[in-house]
């Protein structure tokens, strides 16, 4: 049971990462050869992937790996590996895919920028270090790979460095995701050393087999939590999203790729493929890391919905429906929902990246405005754009039968319903869809319809080598429902490794009616409040406070900017200050006792020795000395007192032999 | 062969004395480049496979106090010798320099080799001693603000260190009657001394090697003497000379009073988890880039000293665990040099350009100068531990072998590499992002001679990274060797 392609995985992201280092290597002016080669590279991880996708139709379930050493340190070998399987399959063709079409957008979005070619670079870089993190066959691979995705995110937020804020959201980024990584990191090394292995499958030895889950035992909570603490950070979970809506502030085809479709989505690839860990020892499919992940994601997933609703950036509305979204996928693994979670990122991948990608076209559209207040009427002025992000727009609010987003939806919520803990999550999650249909309906109306506002004016359509990605990406999102639906949920059995059946008679399910009802009551609400949108929005006119209140993400960076990040400011300056003064003011003490214990011993001379020879001037000279020592060859009273102290220790070691 | 590696930069210095002055520096990384063939010759005769010391050399020196001149190497002084001769060429590069300067800098250098290959207490004390005067006169004339101060809290602490350590060792010689480093450890498997004896030993010589490593609460003359010194010195300092102490732990200590440091065991995590902990804090509040460098030269070599107190310390020593620890220290030693060593390169590029070396004499230079920032990103991010690059490797396998032995300190260690990421996030927010700042307008991006040392270096680094195997197969029989002297 194995391919030709596995040993040979490794392709997929060598192809772009090659591709990155050669436009680095190129001059900056070499624009066109830079766009050729990143979208060259992309299509041959797309051709790879495709490939690798092949051998996993095979039968249901199937899973090959291929494992080498890495090194050798003493007498053992730390090895890696690459897996293939459904879940990396999937999830290579989505990422592949995609950011094929972000690419080919970006050649439009990006060409005014006078560091085209550095963009393409690290967008493959990128793509290389994400392609990587899926294959990885060990969790240390992951790990290398999870802090590369890290870095190009780093790199894409501040790329366009002359922004301050851009830099400060970089950073912020890069920091509060690592706040995670070192929960992973210790998550990591616990499992190494219960586990003794870092390899995912590895015959029956790895650490996700029975071998190495059955060493792990009850530590296995605390690897879990700790490796979703990593979890949290990548993929923007309470409470440590704060970064994910001030990524924004990188080009937009940054944000669709890294900030929605893919590297945020890690996280809740991570749970899922370390899940065994998670779900060790359950009872009915419920353990204390897994209650953790599905209260996690309830509080995520309701705080980003509540906050999207009062946003006016047209790219932070979005970014805050991805944390809630992404809080809805992590529901969905905590209740046992794993192909459920997995087929929603899949699926979100698509639309959210069109989501973005149209967001990206109006901007460029209206001159790099961003504020909805300013916008409207961008109806006629962007016909593809409206179509596309309108389709976009359905796929993520869940409007049923026809768009991606509401099969998988249904899939979730149904999910939600067999959790023997609490039904709290599956109400909550069904606010959920409703608050979700109403904040993409305040932005339609706001950027779509009405009268023209101020940055619209002038607004006309993007190029071709814009909207063709779109329409791509909207065919997409409709046309992935085929292998979603309950009549054939072809995806879902191909994720859990079962055969798929055809049964055209459970096309239709009750929880299909629940959520047509929820979507249209959250679209209703939505047309109703927002249909005469004004400058001041409706609900800030109704609940000032309230709508400050979410306006200002419920103030959470100013808590932690004066809890957390004072208290470690705090910190670093005492460390600071206890060096300078006490540490060092310690060590001076000591010298100073040294240089007066010489001076004691020198008067101690000059009393016996040479008192009776000029006995009234010793003290004065004395005190000469005490003064000149003060003031200079600080090193000899050193040595003195070091000549005096080895006496001492002397006649120490006399006393005590 | 050892002994032409060690007297070959001493005789460079003689030579100096003939030279102009701007043909010193010529000179000196000429002798440079004859060492590094000699070191290149010892790991040719050097068998990876064969454990304890080889290539020996001893001869008769002064019997009747035991010294003899035995030099011979491990896998742990040979990767040594090749940090040495790696950091100074790279330093001489750094900066210009005179006569003076280049002998003292090659004195030093010998010094280090000696150090490295001494098997003798008497000849290693000799080296080490060596090594501490020329250092002391480099940062005393050439120095930058508050020489005198620093240089002499410099000397004075690390020689009230050093006299500590000589008066254990005589201590230990009056009771055993020996200097060799090998009988030593032999006699250190029974207990070298007894009683409150071994003690008193224990702590000279503890105090000697801490000054010099440091590690917390003795480390508070590293930065004023790294923010004086010279560039180049500054990088020998961090890159090599903190090695001795390290490496004076690895031969020394650990070997000769296993039973003591089981004992203090807890005590000595906690200094280490302090100095990792407390050092990269403060190098966050630090504003000067120099110190701030200079305080997570700290912070890395407290990874060292964790991994090998974890091992040393604890009840239970797993041999892989032991193993994963050891080679995580010799791994982090050479790393930490390197990336150390560049960090101080690229400080001292900019202090050139711009005459100070303050975070907020910066601003906007990715417009202005994209290589340099690009390459000294590098550096910063194999300091802050990211995969891929050196840093990382030796952080894993520390905290892989520490964390199996003492969990809780390796818990509250890792804290450190997230507060070294927020000092060089700062750092590169401040120094490359934002408006350009007026003063750094004209400033040159990388020249020339300064690609030809950059890209060498940062290549080693991405090598490590990415296939460390070559260098952990230099000291890979030693570490088994080591691991199983301690279990």
């Amino acid at each position: 049971m194995t391919s030709w392609i596995v040993p040979y995985l490794w392709l997929i992201p060598a192809a772009p990462l090659a591709v990155s280092l050669l436009i680095l290597s190129l001059a900056n002016s070499r624009r066109t050869a830079a766009a050729a080669l990143a979208i060259t590279g992309q299509i041959v991880a797309l051709v790879l992937a495709v490939l690798a996708f092949v051998p996993t139709l095979q039968q249901p379930g199937w899973r090959a790996f291929h494992n080498f050493t890495w090194f050798t340190f003493g007498q053992n070998a730390l090895r890696l590996g690459w897996v293939l399987d459904p879940l990396t399959a999937a999830m290579l063709l989505m990422i592949t895919f995609v950011g094929l079409w972000i690419f080919v957008f970006s050649i439009g979005y990006m060409a005014g920028d006078k560091n085209f070619s550095r963009f393409f670079a690290y967008l493959s870089f990128f793509s290389a270090a994400m392609l990587g993190l899926v294959i990885a066959n060990s969790l240390l691979l992951l790990f290398v790979a999870w802090e590369l995705v890290g870095l190009a995110s780093y790199l894409l937020i501040g790329f366009w460095i002359h922004k301050p804020s851009a830099a400060a959201a970089a950073k912020k980024a890069f920091i509060t995701t690592r706040i995670g990584d070192i929960g992973l990191f210790i998550g990591l090394l616990w499992l190494y050393r219960s586990s003794g292995t870092l390899l995912f499958y590895d015959g029956g030895k790895g650490c996700l087999e029975n071998a190495g889950l059955l060493a792990l035992g009850a530590s296995a909570t605390f690897v879990a939590l700790l490796v979703f603490c990593g979890a949290v950070g990548k993929s923007g979970q309470f409470p440590l999203h704060v970064w994910l809506p001030d990524a924004m502030e990188g080009p937009t085809p940054v944000s669709a790729l890294i900030h929605a479709a893919t590297m945020v989505a890690a996280g809740v690839f991570l749970v899922a493929r370390v899940y065994p860990i998670f779900s060790l020892g359950g009872i009915a499919g419920v353990t204390p890391s897994l209650t953790v992940v599905v209260w996690i994601g309830v509080i995520t997933a309701l705080m980003a919905a509540l906050i999207g609703i009062a946003q006016f950036d047209i790219k932070r509305i979005l970014a805050y429906s991805t944390v809630s979204q992404l809080g809805l996928m992590m529901v969905s693994l905590g209740v046992g929902g794993v192909a459920a979670g997995i087929m929603h990122l899949l699926a979100h991948g698509f639309f959210k990246a069109l989501l973005f990608l149209g967001s990206g076209s109006v901007i460029h559209g209206c001159d790099e405005e961003q504020d909805i207040r300013k916008m409207g009427g961008l109806r006629g002025a962007m016909p593809v754009t409206f179509f596309t992000y309108a389709i976009g727009m359905m796929a993520l609010s869940g409007v049923p039968l026809f768009f991606s987003g509401a099969w998988t939806k249904e899939e979730i919520l149904d999910a939600t319903t067999h959790w023997p803990r609490s039904h709290l999550p599956h109400y909550l999650m069904m606010a959920g869809v409703v608050l979700t249909a109403i904040y993409m309906t305040r932005q339609m109306i706001y950027v779509f319809f009405g009268h023209r506002r101020a940055a619209s004016e002038h607004a006309r359509e993007s190029p071709p080598v814009m909207t063709i990605p779109l329409i791509v990406l909207a065919i997409c999102s409709i046309i992935l429902s085929v292998v979603l639906t309950p009549a054939w949920p072809w995806l879902h059995d191909y994720l859990l490794g079962e055969p798929a059946h055809f049964q055209i008679a459970q096309l239709i399910q009750p929880m299909l009616l629940v959520s047509f009802a929820l979507v249209a009551v959250g679209v209703g609400l939505g047309l109703l409040v927002y249909r005469k949108a004004a400058v001041t929005d409706p609900l800030a006119q109704v609940q000032p406070a309230l709508f400050r209140f979410l306006e200002n993400k419920m103030w959470l960076d100013e808590l932690y900017a004066r809890t957390v990040i004072a208290l470690a400011r705090m910190a670093a300056r005492t460390s600071d200050l206890m060096d300078r003064y006490f540490w060092d003011g310690l060590v001076r003490a000591v010298g100073g006792l040294g240089q007066i214990f010489g001076i004691f011993s020198t008067t101690f001379d000059e009393r016996a020795i040479n008192a009776r020879v000029d006995g009234g001037a010793s003290g004065t000279r004395g005190l000469g000395r005490f003064l000149s020592a003060r003031h200079s060859g600080q090193i000899q009273t050193y040595l003195a007192a070091v000549a005096v102290g080895m006496l001492a220790l002397l006649l120490l070691y006399a006393w005590l032999a | 062969m050892i002994t032409a590696l060690i007297f070959l930069p001493l005789v460079g210095a003689l030579f100096i004395g003939v030279v102009r002055e701007n043909q010193a520096r010529g000179l000196a990384l000429g002798f440079n480049a004859l060492t590094a063939i000699v070191a290149f010759a010892l790991w040719r005769n050097f068998d990876t496979a064969a454990a304890g010391v080889q290539l020996m050399e001893r001869h008769a020196w002064i019997p009747a106090i035991g010294a003899e001149y035995v030099v011979a190497i491990d896998g742990l002084s040979l990767l040594l010798v090749f940090l040495t001769s790696l950091i100074f060429p790279f330093a001489f590069f750094a900066q210009r320099m005179g006569r003076g300067f280049c002998a003292l800098m090659l004195v030093m250098q010998s010094a280090l080799y000696g150090t490295f290959t001494a098997q003798n207490f008497v000849l290693w004390f000799l080296f080490y001693e060596m090594s501490l005067i020329p250092a002391f006169l480099l940062i005393k004339i050439w120095g930058g603000e508050n020489l005198d101060r620093a240089a002499t809290k410099f000397f004075v602490y690390t020689f009230l260190g050093s006299v500590a350590m000589l008066l254990s060792f005589l201590g230990i010689y009056f009771a055993r009657g020996t200097f060799d480093f090998a009988a030593l450890a032999a006699l250190g498997k029974t207990g070298l001394l007894a009683g409150k004896i071994a003690w008193l030993a224990f702590a000279g010589i503890f105090l000697g090697l801490a000054v010099k490593v440091p590690l917390f609460p003795f480390h508070t003359w590293l930065p004023d003497a790294y923010e004086t010194a010279p560039v180049g010195v500054s990088m020998v300092l961090t890159g090599v000379l903190s090695k001795m102490g390290v490496y004076g732990f690895v031969r020394l200590l650990l070997p000769l009073f296993p039973h003591q440091i089981k004992i203090v065991g807890p005590w000595l995590l906690g200094l280490a988890v302090c100095s990792i902990v407390f050092a990269s804090l403060a190098a966050w509040a630090q504003s000067d880039l120099k110190r701030m460098v200079a305080y997570l030269s700290i912070n890395h070599l407290g990874y060292c000293m964790l991994g090998l107190f974890a091992l040393t310390a604890s009840a239970t020593r797993p041999l892989l665990e032991m193993e994963a620890a050891l080679s995580g220290v010799f791994i982090q030693i050479f790393n930490h040099g390197i990336t150390a060593a560049a960090l101080f390169y690229f400080v001292g590029l900019l202090e050139q350009r711009r005459g100070l070396r303050g975070l907020d004499d910066f601003g906007g230079l990715m417009q202005r100068t994209p290589l340099l920032c690009g390459w000294m990103s590098v550096a910063m991010f194999s300091s802050l531990g990211l995969p891929g690059l050196n840093g990382f490797i030796g952080e894993f396998l520390i905290f892989k072998g520490s964390f199996a032995v003492a969990a809780s300190f390796t818990a509250v260690a890792v804290i450190g590499l997230l507060v070294t990421a927020i000092v060089f996030m700062r750092a590169m927010q401040a120094l490359f992002s934002g408006r350009l700042s007026e003063n750094c307008s004209a400033f040159p991006d990388l020249l020339r001679s300064e690609k030809l040392v950059v890209v060498p270096v940062t290549l080693v680094m991405f090598a490590i990274g990415i296939a460390p195997q070559f260098v952990l197969n230099i000291f890979n029989t030693t570490v088994v060797h080591m691991a199983r002297l301690f279990s």
